[in-house]
């Protein structure tokens, strides 16, 4: 395997982990305000800030590391995406900036706020919307370049159908995986009010998770006929993405193996993700950046590589120190620590 | 049109990380003073220093988070503002910044590790260890994100041919000629900083209230800490200046007025400049100049005649030298005075006029570490990349950032009142007394 590609499979794997890191912790924001509006917050709430406060700025590094490591493989991929996603980017770095230091000024500060809690929720669905555009624009089309100037077509990109498809489905992924995850969690915790609760949001949130799935599949196809066409011949990875979601949704519906239900969920997102950015490839933004032609000098990727291998020997045991302190630890779980 | 772009890009970018080096110099001090309180407490048996670490690691936690959002906020920023500079120098500069946000990641973990399990190990040393992985995840971090500053100002390990950067070797790159002292530089003010801020919140209540055992521990060990800090900041300090008088010869020499290559050259303290480039009113030490730059007072020092008018940063940068070292001195002193008043028997370490001098210092370390960061970036003007890239040709040329920087001025004003309201509130509804008192039954009184 040549390094471009180990990079950019490196990074996919990076950005998957947030996918899913980040929508748990997005959904559960919105899950948590929508239980608050509801009245419903002495179930759910309790259980969603023992999971969340001691892993929120770990969910925030998965993003640094992925947006670092995409300008450092493909250092091209900073001034295209840089010079056209100045307003779009800022404004994420705003609504995350407003995000996590709610969520520390919430949670380890004094009093409860109602104003926190709702920027908190909001914040959860108005992020992801806004970094799928990055994606969006990946697709081409939306990017020119002209007398060396890089620019962004907002009109285009607000009349397509391809991009609202993406932002939609953005949103109800993350309500979906937040949903299955909080089942699990809530089973783990054997709090038997919340589980009921939100096992009936990740059942809700099923059916337009496969719908939005399939209007992307169909717009992205009268976008970009060549990724289209890719996809199609990566049929079985959606192929297993589908069974995934049928076992997951199987379990849940039975109400029992929430933990296996969950990997399902990964594991159905691991495939459509999968197969949508081997799709991609070569591309990076079509047309100007592919993986082999504005990668990094090799000694640079190959140190790279090497950094990230060291680093993994660092991070896989800690990740699996914290899971065992805060997920799998029953008593953590269930409140007694 | 063009030239708005680039101005508005430098002011966006000082802005955030004015706004960020506070927060972020609090998250590499901090945690250093946070596992010797706790680390104190638990071998003398002391419940009071474990409370400090307790207390200091809650306030910490919201100056995290702050630091966190404002660091993504200039990780994107640097593509967004500067997409033409990190097309060039991301080929070369990636390695340092992949492995800050891996030293990143690793306090993160750990962060959340230590803050949730301060009452489950039944040997203290255990939830003591976990603090050493958030010491070295944020002073790693620091070193890292220090080493790719150092690169822009001493760019070395790859070649450029037709703007086209070849032939790159990483470690060369991150270990370039002015990594170890700026390194060495930013790590030791952090600390002293930090030191000095906690010291300053404890003078502040003893000031106010009546003083307790608790709170004199706390003085003490955050007081010599600031000595200790300050002097190493020296140490680092005058390091510094060594390297800049051999390898950046330029921003020393315009960070001392220093206009003529001469033996023996004085080191000038504040003052002005008329029109014609003469020194009004500075003070003059002789030889100085030539000491601090080679450690000798007879020493060539090169002058700003040297260079191309049009590659010298502007002269106030003097001003922020000045501010720097004089800050600097006034740390190292005002804690050795306090230390000097301990050892001494009839002399009350407590006076008002010490402890007012021990709260001044804590802002104004913070002061002083603005200063120097501004001197270090503007003393490189106009370059980017010294002797690369200047400034100009490096911006983005979106016709947006003016308002993006009024977007990013409100978020900070946000952030910043928040974060005090909420600090505030937290220590203020919780009383140290209080908290003992319900931990530690009985304490206060068999202490004294």
């Amino acid at each position: 395997m040549s390094y471009e590609l180990i990079g950019i499979t490196v990074l996919w794997i990076f950005l998957y982990g947030y996918l899913i890191v980040a929508s748990i912790d997005f959904g559960a924001g919105f899950f948590a305000y929508y239980a608050k509006i509801t009245k419903k917050d002495h179930i759910i709430n309790q259980l969603i800030s023992r999971y969340l406060s001691p892993v929120w700025e770990v969910t925030n590094v998965f993003f640094v590391f992925f947006f670092v490591g995409l300008v450092g493989f493909f250092p091209d991929a900073a001034y295209y995406y840089g010079s056209a996603l100045l307003v779009p980017g800022s404004i994420a770095i705003v609504l995350l900036a407003i995000r996590g230091s709610f969520y520390a000024f919430e949670n380890y500060g004094s009093k409860k706020s109602n104003i926190y809690m709702f920027l908190y929720g909001a914040t959860g669905l108005l992020i992801p919307a806004s970094l799928s555009i990055a994606l969006t624009l990946s697709e081409g089309g939306f990017i020119v370049e002209t007398n060396g100037e890089v620019s962004l077509l907002f009109n285009e990109l607000l009349t397509s159908p391809y991009s609202w498809s993406v932002v939609f489905l953005a949103i109800v992924s993350v309500l979906f995986i937040s949903s299955t995850f909080l089942t699990f969690y809530a089973a783990r915790a054997n709090d038997k009010p919340a589980l009921k609760l939100v096992k009936n949001y990740a059942l809700f949130w099923s059916v337009p998770t496969i719908i939005a799935s399939l209007t992307t599949f169909i717009a992205l196809s009268q976008h970009n006929e060549r990724h289209y066409q890719n996809m199609i011949d990566l049929w079985w990875m959606f192929g297993l993405s589908i069974g995934f979601f049928m076992i997951a949704m199987w379990l849940i519906f039975q109400g029992k193996r929430y933990g296996l239900a969950f990997i399902s969920v990964m594991l159905q997102f691991f495939f459509a993700f999968f197969g949508y950015g081997m799709g991609h490839l070569p591309y990076l933004l079509d047309p100007f950046i592919t993986i082999y032609e504005n990668a990094t000098h090799q000694s640079m990727g190959i140190a790279l590589i090497i950094a990230f291998i060291g680093g993994l020997f660092l991070l896989i045991p800690s990740l699996l120190l914290l899971m065992k302190m805060f997920l799998f630890d029953a008593d953590y779980v269930k409140g007694k620590k | 049109m063009e030239f708005d772009s680039v101005l508005m890009s430098r002011m966006l970018t000082a802005m955030t990380l004015g706004f960020h080096i506070i927060f972020a110099t609090i998250g590499v001090g901090v945690p250093v003073m946070i596992s010797i309180a706790e680390f104190i407490g638990i071998k003398k048996k002391d419940p009071h220093y474990r409370m400090l670490a307790r207390r200091w690691t809650r306030g910490f936690v919201i100056t995290v988070a702050v630091g966190v959002v404002t660091g993504t906020a200039i990780g994107l920023q640097l593509s967004l503002l500067w997409p033409n500079f990190m097309q060039v120098a991301g080929n070369v500069i990636s390695l340092p910044l992949f492995l800050e946000t891996f030293a990143f990641f690793f306090e993160a973990i750990f962060l959340g590790a230590y803050l949730y399990t301060w009452d489950r190990f039944k040997n203290p040393i255990t939830h003591w260890l976990l603090s050493i992985p958030i010491v070295i995840g944020s002073s790693f971090s620091a070193v890292f994100i220090t080493t790719v500053n150092a690169f822009m100002n001493t760019p070395t390990g790859f070649t450029m041919e037709n703007g086209k950067v070849t032939s790159i070797d990483p470690i060369q790159a991150m270990l370039n000629p002015a990594t170890p002292t700026k390194v060495f530089h930013v790590l030791s003010s952090s600390y002293l900083t930090s030191a000095a801020v906690l010291a300053a919140i404890t003078a502040f209540i003893i000031l106010r209230k009546k003083s307790s055992a608790y709170y004199k521990k706390a003085l003490k060990l955050t007081v010599t800490a600031t000595f200790l800090f300050a002097v190493l900041t020296a140490i680092a300090g005058d390091a510094s200046a060594k390297f800049l008088a051999e390898h950046q010869p330029e921003k020393l020499a315009v960070a001392e007025w220093h206009f003529e290559t001469e033996k023996s050259a004085d080191l000038i303290l504040f003052g002005y400049l008329n029109d014609e480039n003469d020194v009004i009113n500075g003070i003059h030490l002789p030889g100085v100049l030539s000491f601090l730059a080679n450690g000798d007072f007879n020493s060539e020092v090169t002058g700003l005649d040297q260079f191309p008018e049009d590659e010298v940063a502007p002269y106030w940068v003097h001003y922020m030298f000045d501010l720097m070292v004089m800050l600097g001195m006034f740390a190292l002193a005002v804690s050795l005075i306090y230390l000097i008043f301990t050892k001494v028997k009839k002399w009350n370490e407590h006076a008002k006029w010490l402890l007012i001098l021990l709260i001044a210092n804590g802002p104004l370390a913070m002061l002083a570490l603005e200063f120097g960061w501004i001197y270090a970036e503007v003393g490189r003007q106009p370059w980017i990349l010294r002797g690369y890239m200047k400034v100009e040709h490096a911006a983005t040329t979106s016709p947006h950032v003016d308002i993006m920087f009024f977007l990013f001025l409100a978020l900070y004003i946000l952030l910043g009142v928040l974060c005090v309201v909420v600090l505030r509130k937290m220590f203020r509804n919780n009383p140290v007394e209080q908290e003992l008192e319900e931990r530690y039954p009985g304490i206060e009184g068999d202490d004294q």
